[in-house]
């Protein structure tokens, strides 16, 4: 598809997404976006010895919100808390090959869906996070114009 | 890869006839109609021959047919041209919520020029009341303009029976009729239209021209200045190998219209039912038979639009949805807001177009893709509970 608006990358993880669908008992969840702004990203974590063991994401939202979810995923797989809440959405663009410049709010949804489940994680068990400072869980991407 | 192409209320192809009939005129026969010369005259009288075909298709008579470069200039000019033709007599227009953006944005010119524009609500199948629209005629109302047949949807409205309100109020009546040429019997005076806008690409002419019909007793000011084209009414070298496209095309929509319509309806309700058939939560949005016979628009509940139309165009499928997700803050479209259907449906709404080269094989192809697709993404939906 070399004349689509995305890469053949983003098409590959839109048309075979990892880590996609349900979780039984994870430890954290997290949902962000609303059916309103028309994108919406739930993420499950299963997290042993502050280490993300397994995730899953389920996402309502166009295909490139779809492959930002499931390239997001992949990189905090096996990953410490603090250093999956170091993945930015600059990076999953990068891991992506690039996205069209109308669309680099669907990354910016997968970094906040990921800070949310680990922000509700943390205020479950009690534990504070560096990488969470500053962090507002009700903070709307589609409130952000430019990048 | 099989391509498959539901989007005939986009564009259509040029049919093989069209194509032919302008060829000569790009290279032989290319004279300027105004010149006085042999082969001026040849395209001259290639042209009035296309006025009297687009014009037959229609019921007008050639003398009331204008050439423009499309719909929306059309639009344009129907609407901007009475409504300062008319500022003496008042200041007010009659629309819907349900224009294509070439009115809706041209009555909003308006506005910000001293006019009033009721833009009329319709039902849930997208049909105005005529009561209502009777009760929004004012002693200023100098225009109405109603959308023959909706793009999005493709709900038909009641034009005749607007008609016959506006002839009896002395108000004049515009009608886009974009969608509706070629897919409806269109009469302009059993109907009691005043002005009517066609364009050549949807009835599979060329892209760049289409027309205005002008009833003899209506009096619209030039919109385009400069030479005596068009009766003096529309100035500009003519568009002679569009123009003869459209002619053809006119004459063949006439010849098949009711053939077109059956073997085109027949289709849209195959897929209709297939789909209804195989796919759990799909609703069919726009009047269950008021509607062109070739639209069809459904809600895929749980998958957004555009995952569908990609995931369609990476399996060769051309389709199209009212709304795009992009940077700022979602829009719906305004068709699907105005008949009421939730915002997560009208985000899950795709319209499908079948038109005269689609066939059962092409449709039979499209409904196991999208049983693929709703398969797959609806059990990555966040909203989506399997039932049972």
């Amino acid at each position: 598809m070399g004349n689509n608006m995305f890469n053949d990358k983003v098409i590959e993880h839109f048309m075979n997404p990892h880590n996609a669908g349900e979780m039984e008992n994870p430890d954290a969840e997290g949902t962000i976006g609303s059916p309103v702004c028309g994108d919406i990203m739930q993420i499950f974590l299963k997290i042993e010895d502050n280490i993300i063991k397994d995730v899953k994401f389920k996402t309502f939202g166009c295909g490139s919100a779809i492959a930002s979810s499931s390239v997001a995923t992949d990189m905090i797989k096996g990953k410490t808390i603090e250093e999956a809440l170091k993945v930015t959405n600059k990076q999953v663009i990068e891991e992506l090959g690039g996205l069209p410049s109308q669309k680099v709010h669907c990354s910016v949804l997968s970094e906040q869906a990921i800070k949310t489940a680990i922000y509700n994680y943390a205020k479950e068990h009690n534990l504070e996070f560096e990488g969470l400072k500053g962090f507002d869980p009700n903070y709307d991407p589609h409130d952000h114009h430019d990048e | 890869m099989r391509e498959v192409y539901l989007d005939y209320s986009a564009t259509t192809p040029v049919k093989k006839e069209v194509l032919d009939a302008m060829l000569p005129y790009f290279t032989q026969e290319f004279g300027n109609p105004s010149s006085l010369y042999r082969k001026g005259r040849e395209s001259r009288a290639a042209l009035e021959k296309a006025r009297k075909q687009v014009a037959d298709l229609i019921g007008a008579n050639d003398r009331e047919i204008f050439f423009t470069s499309g719909g929306t200039e059309s639009d344009n000019w129907a609407v901007k041209g009475v409504a300062f033709a008319n500022k003496s007599k008042g200041n007010h227009i009659i629309t819907t919520k349900i224009e294509h953006h070439a009115l809706l944005h041209t009555c909003e010119y308006l506005e910000e020029n001293g006019f009033e524009v009721t833009y009329l609500d319709v039902d849930k199948y997208g049909k105005i009341d005529l009561n209502d629209f009777e009760n929004a005629i004012r002693d200023t109302t100098i225009l109405v303009s109603i959308i023959f047949a909706n793009n999005e949807i493709g709900t038909i409205q009641p034009i005749k029976e607007i008609g016959e309100i506006t002839r009896k109020r002395g108000i004049i009546f515009h009608t886009d009729a974009v969608q509706a040429l070629g897919n409806v019997d269109i009469n302009v005076n059993e109907m009691n239209i005043d002005l009517l806008s066609m364009s050549a690409h949807k009835i599979y002419g060329p892209k760049g021209i289409g027309a205005l019909y002008v009833n003899r007793k209506v009096k619209l000011p030039n919109f385009m200045h400069g030479g005596a084209q068009e009766y003096k009414r529309r100035a500009g070298t003519e568009n002679v190998t569009g123009i003869i496209g459209f002619g053809k095309a006119a004459e063949l929509a006439k010849e098949s219209l009711h053939e077109h319509i059956k073997k085109v309806t027949d289709l849209r309700n195959y897929f209709i039912q297939s789909v209804m058939e195989k796919i759990d939560e799909v609703t069919l949005n726009g009047h269950p038979t008021d509607r062109l016979p070739g639209n069809i628009n459904m809600t895929f509940a749980y998958v957004e639009g555009e995952t569908i139309l990609l995931y369609l165009d990476v399996h060769g499928i051309s389709a199209s949805s009212g709304s795009a997700c992009s940077s700022s803050s979602f829009q719906a479209s305004h068709v699907l807001q105005a008949i009421g259907i939730p915002l997560e449906n009208a985000l899950s709404s795709i319209r499908f177009t079948v038109g005269d080269f689609t066939t059962k094989e092409d449709l039979d192809y499209v409904v196991e893709t999208l049983m693929v697709i709703t398969d797959k993404y609806r059990s990555i939906s966040p909203f989506y509970k399997k039932k049972g």
